[in-house]
């Protein structure tokens, strides 16, 4: 027999209902739900929501290859201080994760760190170049169930069709960077009047939308399932609330910055601010927000893109693109006050768990015999980062002073607390 | 003032203050001895990381006109290629003694970003497609200088060319502006930026439209590859279409002046020698150069002390 952990007195946040009550956790599982229960650890949780365990669908990890900006552990650290019990590590490592060994590599690590589980997802082309498949068949036998080449979109409309109807055979579904390459050659952020004066090349709306249109009329002569990564634009949302409408089988995400940053910050000239797809405009970011109230967007994912200090202090034109993300993700989107809480719920765990197809273990209801997958966060408190406390290995955020609104306390792993009190407990 | 990086930060009033300050250092440049003690014991290094070497050499002559010692940083023999960050080769340089920085290079935001790890002023000697604020200088100087004009109010400027690329062009519509002159842009859609409909200025596409009205017709350098990037279907047509001609210069008005920022594309955006325009500033361009970087280093640097004295 195992210790016990009991959760006190947090408001219990579940699909069909809401009540104030205590945890407890055993062997990994929740044992009880109920007042006043007792158990070897106690952990207070009054003011603060308990519901399952974040999900990201998009992580960096960086491992291998880039293990200066961030290592599966120190991702899972800040994975677990952000309240997530499950990351999908995004495939453009080095080697990518384009073959059995390097998927397997990459959850071994992941349990290795045993910090949150880490889902590897695969590459659609070998190699990221958009020229062959993958070994798709291969890597769905590993157990890979959602499959991206981000970081580039799939430019080969037809290499596309074929990668949807493959992956329909194989039931598992396609993630999308969406990006036609030909219109953001050497693009730094949005095209938009700040780079007019700023003299840097734009990187247009509708690079993006052209290809969210292009695999939605894939996804209609297939039947494949496809997942839209960090959507920028207005029209993008227009788009995939058509598709939905029509009854595709897609899905979206949008990030935490593309719902709180806008283009003038480029204007500092600092990289921090450079990402892809690149900040875009205030309403942008309503229609962003519009999307996520009326369920076109079904997830937050954080791009969480770690890079060494020194890549960010190049020129804006030559420092990579990508911020932090795993760390600030809930205080972000609290702070933005773009939806209910239980909204929030839906948009970082239970949707993408399911998307991800890990629903049996996260996103579960805060029930008995439920996995004890949990996050437990103060919806009110506000902070500001240090950047010294990061548990990432890299420290380009974004939000460096600024208030966010909302912070994890407790993170509950395989019934294990990895986060108490907002510490990392390992 | 501390640094010199952009129009829009140097404002209307330094904009005035640095022109009349240039008008004492044309005064210097005229003496038997062009050389005055004003910056004894300044370093002004020269960080030049695309090649221009009448820019530095404008620069350098400047800096030693004032007295002041200069380095030179040729970037594409330095460290900076040996994978020693930006940040390394300025917090070297600064350690070694440096005043102010000059600094050219191909990317925009670099000024910015070294004045955030420097104690010395940064002149920005052109950052990628943003700003080049010494030939903005430069050019209202020349024109000044030509017309007697203190503001350009009621002025007719004409820029033509390569808008998008350029960073003569953003920080001449803003000086120019700035002095009261009404700047029309003149350039294939290709060859202009995505929105510039808050800048304050009118556009046409068709430059024997705008040529007899216009006071300044200021040339902009077309850039060969801009026909590899599909800007511009062939450089002969781009010449038909937006190159100076003779016929050109026939029918601009008699007291108009044409000005280039060099080095000129002969054949491309200049089908004549600059020599058979009579209003022609481009030499005047070249020699103003030297005064007005002079009072820029001047005003940067040269605090307490004066402009007087034998060096
Ligand atoms: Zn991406």
């Amino acid at each position: 027999m195992s210790d016990s952990i009991v959760i006190k007195n947090a408001t219990i946040i579940n699909r069909t209902s809401q009540l104030v009550a205590d945890v407890k956790i055993e062997n990994g599982f929740v044992a009880e739900v109920g007042k006043n229960l007792k158990g070897d650890t106690l952990l207070d949780a009054s003011g603060c929501i308990v519901s399952s365990g974040f999900v990201d669908l998009h992580a960096h990890l960086r491992e291998p290859g880039k293990e200066e900006a961030e290592t599966i552990e120190t991702g899972s650290r800040a994975g677990a201080l952000g309240g997530y019990t499950a990351l999908v590590a995004m495939p453009n490592t080095d080697p990518p994760q384009d073959s059995v060994a390097v998927i397997d590599f990459v959850r071994e690590q992941g349990k290795r760190a045993g910090l949150v589980d880490v889902v590897p997802s695969g590459c659609i082309t070998l190699g990221r170049h958009g020229e062959s498949l993958a070994p798709m068949a291969e890597l769905a036998q590993a157990g890979v169930t959602l499959f991206t080449d981000d970081g580039n979109g799939v430019q080969d409309a037809a290499l596309m069709r074929r990668a949807l109807e493959y992956a329909k055979g194989l039931g598992v579904t396609l993630a999308q960077h969406c990006e036609v390459a030909e219109l953001t050659k050497g693009a730094v952020m949005n095209e938009c009047r700040c780079c007019t004066d700023l003299g840097l090349p734009g990187w247009p709306a509708i690079a993006e939308e052209l290809m969210v249109f292009r695999d939605i009329e894939l996804v209609r002569i297939t039947g494949a399932s496809m997942h839209f990564l960090h959507l920028s634009t207005k029209r993008s949302v227009e788009l995939v609330r058509a598709g939905k409408r029509d009854g595709l089988p897609i899905t979206a995400e949008v990030t935490p910055h593309h719902l709180s940053l806008t283009e003038e910050l480029l204007s500092s000239y600092n990289p921090v601010f450079k990402v892809n797809p690149p900040l875009r405009s205030t309403s942008d970011i309503q229609a962003l927000k519009a999307g996520l109230l009326d369920g076109t967007i079904d997830a937050i994912a954080t791009d969480h893109a770690p890079h060494p200090r020194r890549d960010k202090e190049m020129s804006l034109d030559m420092a990579p693109p990508g911020m932090l993300g795993l760390e600030t993700a809930l205080g972000v989107v609290l702070a933005e006050g773009a939806c209910e809480i239980r909204d929030i719920v839906a948009l970082m765990s239970w949707n993408p768990a399911k998307i991800a197809r890990i629903d049996k273990a996260h996103g579960c209801d805060v029930a008995v015999g439920n996995k004890a997958n949990l996050c437990v966060f103060d919806p009110e408190l506000t902070w500001s980062i240090d950047i010294n406390r990061l548990a990432s290995k890299s420290v380009n955020t974004p939000y460096l002073g600024r208030t966010l609104r909302g912070r994890v306390r407790h993170t509950i792993f395989n019934g294990l607390p990895t986060v108490i009190d907002g510490q990392a407990q390992r | 003032m501390k640094h010199l990086r952009s129009i829009d930060e140097l404002g209307l009033d330094g904009l005035n203050k640095l022109l009349q300050l240039t008008d004492h250092m044309a005064e210097i440049n005229q003496r038997p001895v062009p050389k005055v003690p004003a910056l004894r014991g300044r370093t002004v290094a020269s960080l030049f990381f695309e090649d221009s070497t009448r820019t530095r050499l404008s620069f350098e002559t400047a800096a030693k006109r004032l007295s002041a010692d200069t380095m030179t940083f040729n970037v594409s023999t330095s460290s900076v290629n040996k994978g020693e960050s930006l940040r390394d080769t300025v917090a070297t340089i600064t350690d070694m003694g440096v005043d102010a920085f000059v600094v050219r290079h191909k990317s925009v935001g670099i000024p910015w970003q070294i004045s955030a790890w420097t104690t010395a002023s940064i002149i920005n000697a052109g950052d990628g497609a943003h700003q080049h604020p010494t030939q903005a200088l430069v050019d209202c100087y020349t024109i000044r200088e030509a017309t007697h004009a203190q503001n350009f109010a009621g002025m007719k400027v004409t820029i033509v060319g390569d808008i998008k690329h350029s960073r003569v062009a953003r920080s001449n519509i803003q000086a120019f502006s700035m002095l009261g002159a009404k700047v029309t842009l003149v350039a294939p859609p290709t060859l202009l930026p995505p929105d510039i409909s808050h800048w304050p200025v009118d556009v046409s596409h068709d430059l024997d439209e705008v040529l007899a009205e216009s006071d300044v017709l200021y040339m902009l350098r077309l850039q060969s590859e801009r026909m590899a990037q599909g800007h511009v279907p062939t450089l002969r047509e781009y010449s038909e279409q937006y190159g100076l001609t003779q016929k050109r210069v026939m029918g601009l008005r008699s007291n108009a002046i044409v000005m280039h920022p060099g080095p000129m594309n002969r054949g491309v955006e200049m089908q004549i020698d600059p020599s058979d325009v009579k209003n022609s500033l481009i030499h005047r361009q070249v020699a103003n150069g030297v005064s007005v970087r002079m009072a820029v280093l001047f005003e940067l640097l040269g605090s307490g002390s004066n402009l007087g004295g034998q060096a």
